[in-house]
Parts: structure tokens; sequence; C-alpha cells
């Protein structure tokens, strides 16, 4: 064992045939086995439905998927980023409702500054999600315990801003008129949105140190702080930037509803966010996942569901598929870690 | 507990014929046959990798052979399951036991025969009665309370209930896998004394360990292996060490400590009077390029008093200096910045990112020198991996293997490596050898010299006494979370080492201690 070297032999230039023919797989290896197969599901829900229905694969449809997917896409980005530490937030439709009314409101109040709104509700998702972050780190509540606490009161808090009823009307204003209809180069602003935040948060994840130690946390967190990452920071500053992006995704629902929504619009966004994270082969126990996944996975339960609505599948089976389809992707990727059956997961 | 087996069955206890072991094509075992003994302790050696846990799992039935046979007491058996065995008289003393932690000791040991009084309900003082009883038979009275819960065990007194677990049913066999690795001086010897009164009762023991000392202590017959084939069976009355290690590895044991340095006289690290919740007024120097062992038992605080020098475990009073500037130590991140690298006891729990790869462990401390503006640079990370990779010989096909994947020296390696990166001016290294091979171990003895020679001040906490001689300068020695005394590298020996390691209150309750 001695004698043993880790330079690996030359590689003749005989090889390069090979290598010509094992293109498609190494596309595959890039794009990852997850993605692959996402991909795969993807074609096949398109396919399936444009077959059934002749309104489906049409650019109105797809226009109206690509927005019913944004806000939920939005929360899922951000939720991916939230798994990746290993810890979870729930609270991410409710934070998404007070960002909704409190841009409303503040946007009336101010007269109509539709910016003045919009850092409003940012503003509010900084401290909600800080909030979030304190309790977890500093309280040393577990996150989902904290996150199902701060998704109740949230939503009372919105409820009691609000009153109980949508608040304010920003459709005179230009801005969110723009955001709610408008197009650039095809394609909505909404989605637009998405794109740009998502590709944010993918560089962030994917180039940055910051990405990498929150890589580092998710895999073994005390290793992480031994290796000198203040992970306390870290958690609060993911579960700030959580926040900020659900008040995005309320500004959106304001400007796509004309009003301020305590809670139509934002109630079970949590549950297609962190199902589309898993689905996207993110590891609940953190450590593993990314972006790309999670938006392949927001797109195939947006076709998914706009098709059961195109043949006119009864929205309540809706619901029991999306929490089963939580359930299989978990399933699936516990299978494929090895975990044993025995006792309670981990 | 034990009922002494018949010793007039015909053959040994157990035997295996001819055992093949493949794994996705890599020859785990090649070809093995051994006996096993009534009343005898048959040493399994080797070098990591060399196949002696294939071999112990499959005769504990977790590995089924590729070829060849198990024969319990002359009868071959399929072992499907540790259950299997466990019918047939074998038990393998696990590693780490699972021990359930919020139930008393006892109701661990006789977990699944507990005593019931008035139908199912648990008959508590009968319970305690037999276990005391058990204990003091066994001789380890003093060593576990069978009241004390499972959470609050050592890692010796957690073998020790796996032990009694193992001798509550009828055994025939009884396997150790390296049951001395987390197990003080004196804890090894009354589990000498115990193996030995069970050998004589007549059971057949099989012990793997690393430590060639032991062996020679306890062994009646040595058996090496070497990368899957036995590479020969010796009387441990007629071999010596170097026969042994010359069968295991084809080398010399006095090659492997390396020496071409000195002290010098700047104190690097400077520790006044520090007091945690585990220990009390500690006063420790490290000069630049000295390497100062602290030896003691398991439990005397050596670990705690590392985990508090790099910030993770709350100081009360005192103070700790780097180059005579005092530290303020709240997390970790704050020694790291100081010059402090931290090789943890639990290299795969508490350093390792076990799926990442070899790259990613090595820069996870120094991507804040790798990056530009926020952006860490591939090339630069690449390029640090690969001198780190070569500089220590890490044994992997690329830096971006996964790391879980290497074998624990190189495994260990990687973590050394990622401070390394980092030019530290103290290295606190906890049991930097633990579960590794003997190849592994000098390199990383030569490794420590090295640093050293550079002017690195190095703080070593090891059990292995050869390791604490070959190694160290000056060596401190703790008890009970205070020092008790310090010799100087000329005039220390094992014996000196054990009188200051147990120097008063032998008899102090193990329970309760910080381990």
């Amino acid at each position: 064992m001695t004698t043993t070297t880790n330079a690996p032999p030359p590689m003749p230039a005989t090889t390069s045939g090979a290598h010509a023919r094992a293109l498609p797989r190494r596309v595959a290896t890039a794009v990852g086995a997850q993605n692959t197969s996402l991909i795969g599901a993807l074609i096949v829900v398109v396919g399936t439905f444009a077959w059934l229905d002749d309104g489906y694969l049409t650019t109105a449809n797809m226009t109206v998927i690509g927005d019913t997917v944004a806000v939920t896409g939005l929360l899922a980005v951000v939720q991916t980023v939230v798994i990746i530490c290993g810890a979870l937030d729930i609270s991410v439709g409710s934070q998404a409702g007070i960002a909704s009314v409190v841009s409303a409101m503040a946007f009336t109040s101010t007269d109509g500054n539709a910016a003045l709104g919009i850092l409003a509700a940012i503003g509010v998702g900084i401290a909600a999600g800080v909030v979030n972050g304190v309790v977890i780190v500093y309280g040393r509540v577990n996150p989902v315990i904290a996150t199902l606490a701060t998704l109740a009161a949230y939503k009372g808090v919105a409820q009691l801003l609000a009153g109980g009823r949508a608040q304010g009307y920003v459709l005179g204003d230009d801005f969110f008129i723009f955001v709610a209809r408008g197009k650039i180069l095809g394609l909505s602003v909404q989605i637009w949105t998405l794109f740009v935040v998502a590709v944010a948060v993918h560089i962030l994840l994917k180039y940055t140190d910051i990405g990498r130690n929150i890589y580092a946390i998710g895999g073994n967190d005390t290793a992480a702080r031994l290796a000198g990452i203040n992970i306390n920071k870290y958690l609060v500053a993911v579960y700030a930037l959580a926040g900020v992006v659900a008040a995005i995704a309320g500004v959106i629902l304001t400007a796509r509803t004309g009003s301020g929504q305590p809670t139509s619009g934002s109630e079970g966004l949590e549950l297609k966010a962190i199902t589309a994270a898993a689905l996207g082969g993110c590891a609940l126990k953190g450590g593993k996942g990314g972006i790309g996944g999670t938006l392949l996975a927001v797109f195939l339960l947006g076709a998914l569901e706009n098709g059961l609505n195109v043949v006119g599948v009864n929205s309540f089976w809706q619901n029991v598929a999306q929490g089963a389809l939580l359930v299989v992707a978990v399933v699936i990727q516990q299978r494929r870690n090895g975990e044993r059956a025995v006792g309670l997961p981990t | 507990m034990t009922k002494s087996p018949p010793l007039d069955l015909p053959g040994p206890a157990l035997a295996v014929e001819n055992i093949h072991k493949d794994f996705a094509g890599v020859h785990a075992l090649r070809g093995i046959t051994l006996d096993f003994p009534r009343g005898t302790v048959t040493a399994l050696m080797g070098e990591n990798g060399a196949g002696k846990s294939t071999l112990i799992r499959i005769i504990n039935g977790d590995h089924r052979p590729g070829d060849g046979r198990v024969l319990v007491a002359g009868t071959p058996r399929e072992l499907h399951s540790p259950a299997d065995a466990r019918r047939h008289g074998i038990r393998v003393i696990a590693q780490e036991p699972e021990i359930v932690p919020h139930v008393s000791v006892a109701e661990n040991v006789y977990i699944g025969a507990l005593p019931r009084k008035a139908g199912r309900v648990l008959d508590r003082s009968a319970l305690y009665r037999r276990m005391r009883s058990d204990l003091e038979r066994l001789g380890f009275a003093h060593a576990i309370a069978p009241e004390a819960l499972g959470s609050q065990l050592s890692p010796a007194q957690r073998q020790l209930v796996e032990i009694l677990r193992a001798l509550t049913t009828e055994a025939a066999v009884l396997a150790f896998d390296e049951p001395t690795s987390s197990l003080s001086e004196h804890e090894v010897e009354a589990l000498f004394d115990l193996i030995r009164r069970l050998r004589d009762q007549g059971l057949a023991i099989i012990y793997v360990s690393h430590r060639m000392q032991e062996i020679f202590r306890l062994a009646d017959r040595i058996a090496v292996l070497r990368d899957g084939e036995l590479a020969g069976v010796r009387d441990a009355s007629q071999a010596d060490e170097g026969e042994v290690v010359r069968l295991m590895v084809g080398r010399d044991l006095s090659t492997l400590f390396a020496r071409g340095r000195s002290a010098g006289d700047r104190v690097v690290l400077d520790v006044r009077d520090l007091t945690t919740e585990h220990v009390s007024n500690v006063c420790l120097e490290v000069h630049e390029g000295e390497v100062v062992a602290l030896a003691g038992l398991v439990g005397a605080g050596r670990s705690e008093l590392a985990a508090a020098l790099v910030g993770d475990l709350p100081i009360r009073s005192g103070e700790v200096r780097v180059e005579g500037r005092p530290l303020r130590l709240r997390i970790p991140r704050d020694a790291v910045r100081a010059g402090i690298g931290y090789a943890p006891e639990e290299r795969k729990a508490q350093a390792l990112f076990m799926t990442g790869s070899v790259r990613h462990n090595i820069s996870v401390a120094v991507l804040d020198r790798l990056r530009r503006f926020r952006f860490v640079s591939s090339r630069r990370e690449r390029r640090l991996a690969h001198e780190f990779v070569d500089r220590l010989e890490v044994r992997t096909p690329s830096i971006d293997h996964e790391v879980r994947k290497l074998s624990g020296g190189n495994q260990q390696k990687v973590v050394l490596a990622r401070w390394l990166a980092r030019r530290p001016k103290i290295l606190i290294l906890d049991e930097p050898t633990r579960g590794i091979d003997i190849g592994a171990k000098a390199e990383i003895y030569r490794l420590v010299d090295e640093l050293a020679g550079a002017g690195v001040a190095i703080l070593v906490i090891s059990s292995e006494l050869p390791e604490v001689l070959g190694l160290a300068d000056r060596i401190v020695v703790m008890q009970n979370g205070r020092i008790t005394g310090e010799l100087d590298r000329a005039d220390a020996d094992e014996e000196g080492i054990l009188a200051l390691a147990m120097a008063y209150d032998l008899a102090e309750p193990t329970q309760g201690n910080p381990s």
C-alpha cells in the first residue's frame, strides 16, 4: 500500500471515440439522475394532458400555468435554501399573506406610492423571517414546531391588520398593473420575477462561500461549527431570506388580485413549496439539493394541477393527489439513501 | 449467568472453512480456514481492510460467505442473521453498542427478559438485586451502577452493558471487535480479567485489535490476516511483536516514530487557570515547535479541555492566550481565526462532511481565502486540494471523490489537510490515530513531527501510551478535570503516566463523569 500513487494514468488518445459515444450519458450525469427523471415525468404529464385535451398545449394555457407557478415557485426556491440548511419553514405562506396586506395598506396610506408599499412588505418579510430564526436558534425550538406556530400566528396578524377582509385597491397603479399583466419578451413579469430570484439564489448557493457554508451546515452542523462557520448567524439570515422572498410573492399576490389578501391565495402554499423541494431532490435532513431540481418540480406540479383542472377533475381529489405526491417523493428519496426501516426515520 | 458449555463435544467451538467473500468485485476474504477452540483466546490481527471485520460479520450472520462454510461445534450452519448466530451460541460484542438512553442500566442489560411480578409489572427490586449479584460475581461491582440511566454511561460502561447482555445468554463463542478503543487502561485491565475468566470457563474467545501489547497480554493464539488471506497463525507464547508486525505489513514497528526537531522558546498557546464545567484551574503552555501530549483516563476531561480551547464549551474563568494575546472564545470561529486548528475525537460525526467531496472537505475552513468578492475560485480551490492531497498522500481516486468512501486513515488526513490549509499556529489533535491502520499511523506521526519542525505548537490527546511516549516532547497528565502532573520526554514511562492518571480517589464512582 506504500507504493500506490495518486496520479491517474494519462488518458490515451484512442479513447476519444468512446467519449463521443458516451455523450448522452455525460449529459445525463451533468443534469443528474433526479433531474432527468423529473424532465421525464414532465414530458409524460404534458404529453398525457395534451392528448386528453386539445386546449392544454396552447400558448394561452401555458401562460396560465406560468403565472400560477410563479408564487409557488418563489416560495419553493427559498424553501430549498432552508431545507439545504437542514431546517424547514412552514410559515412561508403566512408570511406572504402579511406582506400582501402590508403592501396594499402601505400603498393606500401613502396615497399610491408603490415603491413604499413594496419596501414595507419586504421590511415585514425580513422581520417575520428574523423572528423565525431567533425563535429557532436562540429559543432552541425545533424548526417544524417554531414555524408551525408562526404559520398560525402570522396568519392571525395578517387577518388582524386587514380586519378580516381584503385591503386597499392597487390596480389603479401602473406598477402593480405591470406586475399583474405585463410581459417582457413574451413572458409574463411574474415568471421573470421567479427566474431572476431563482438564478440569484442558484448563484448564491453554488458559487459563493455563503452557499458553500449553507451546504456545510446542512451536511454536518457540528463539523461546520468546528470549521469556523457562525451557524447561528447563517440560520437567522436564511430565515430572513425566506421572509424577503415570501414578501415578493406577497406583492405578486396583491398585484394579481388587486388588493391585500390576508389568507386567500397564500393558504396552502407551504405544502406546495415543500412538496416541490422534496420532489426536486432536496434531502430533508439537509446538505443536498439545488434550485434546478426544485424549479423542474414546480413546473411539474403546475402542469399536473392545471391539467387536472382542464380535464375537469374535482379539486378535492387534487388535494389528495398533492399530499400523496409529497409522501411518494420522500419515500423514493429515503429508498435511494438506503434508509433502514427501523423505528422513527432520521 | 453463563453455564459452562460442555467440553466433551467434538471439534472446536467454531470453525470457518475456505471462506470467500466479494463486495462488488473486491475480494474481501480469499479462502480463510481457521478454527476457534474452546478455552482459548484467539486474537485476530491485521491492518484496516485486511478482512477482520468482514470475517467477524460472517461469523455474526451479518454477511453470508460467498463460498466456504461455517461450522459450529463441528456442524455446518447457515447463519442468516445475528439472531441466528446468537441461537447457535455465537455472540459478537459490538464496538458501539445500542443503549436505550432513558432506562436504567439493569433494564438495558436484561432487556427482553426482565423479571416480572403480578402479571406484567416490572419487578424493579428483583431486577437490581440480580444485576448487583451478577456484577459482584464478574468483578464489576464498582464499575457501573444498576440504577444509572443509559444516557449517563461512558463508552467503557456502554461496552460493559453489551458484555453483560451477552453473558445472560448461553454463549459458547464470544467475539470482541476492538473493544478497548474507547476504554482507559484500568478498564482494559478489568475487561481482560473478565475475558480470561470466561476463557477458563471453556468459552472460545475471538479478539480483534490493533494494539500489540494487549494481544500479547491476553491472547493464546494470534491469527494474522493480510489482504483477505490468512498470513499466519502463531502461538502467542512463541511469537514476538516484530514477527506479528511483519506478518501484518512486512515492516518494523520501531520505524513508526520520526523525530527531527527541537522545540522553541516562544510560548504560542498559554492557558491560565482555566475552569469550565468539566475542568478546573488548568494551566498549560505549549511552545513553538513543541508537541505536548495530554494523557489520562477516559473521562479525565481532556477532550472537554480541548473543546473549551476551541470555543466549543463555555469558559467560566481563566484565560487563553495565543502568542501573548488573550482570546475571546465565544464560538469555534473565534479560535479558528486566532490560528487554532482542531481535529476532534469523532472524526465522522464532528469533522467530516461524509457525503461531500475530498475537495470540499479540505477547503471548508479556507473559503474566505479562496474567494474574490464572494465568489469561490474553483481553480484556486482545486489547486489547494491537489496540493494537500499530494503532500499528505491521501489515497483517493480524485479530489472529487466522496469522503465517506475513503478509509479511516485517509479521512483523518483530509481533516488534517483542512487545518494545514489554514497554516495554523496551534494544532489540537484529539485521538488522531484512533481506528486507523499502522501504515497511516506512521504517516500521521511523521506529519506531526514535520509540522512541529516547522514551528507549529501541537497539543495531542491520546489514550495510547506508546503513542504518547513516542510523539510528545512533554506529557501533561489529567485526572478528574485537573492536571495532576507533567513529565518530560526523557523521564516519562508508562508506569509514571499511569501513576499520575490514577493519582487519587480510584474508588470515585464512575457515574456522572464528564465524557
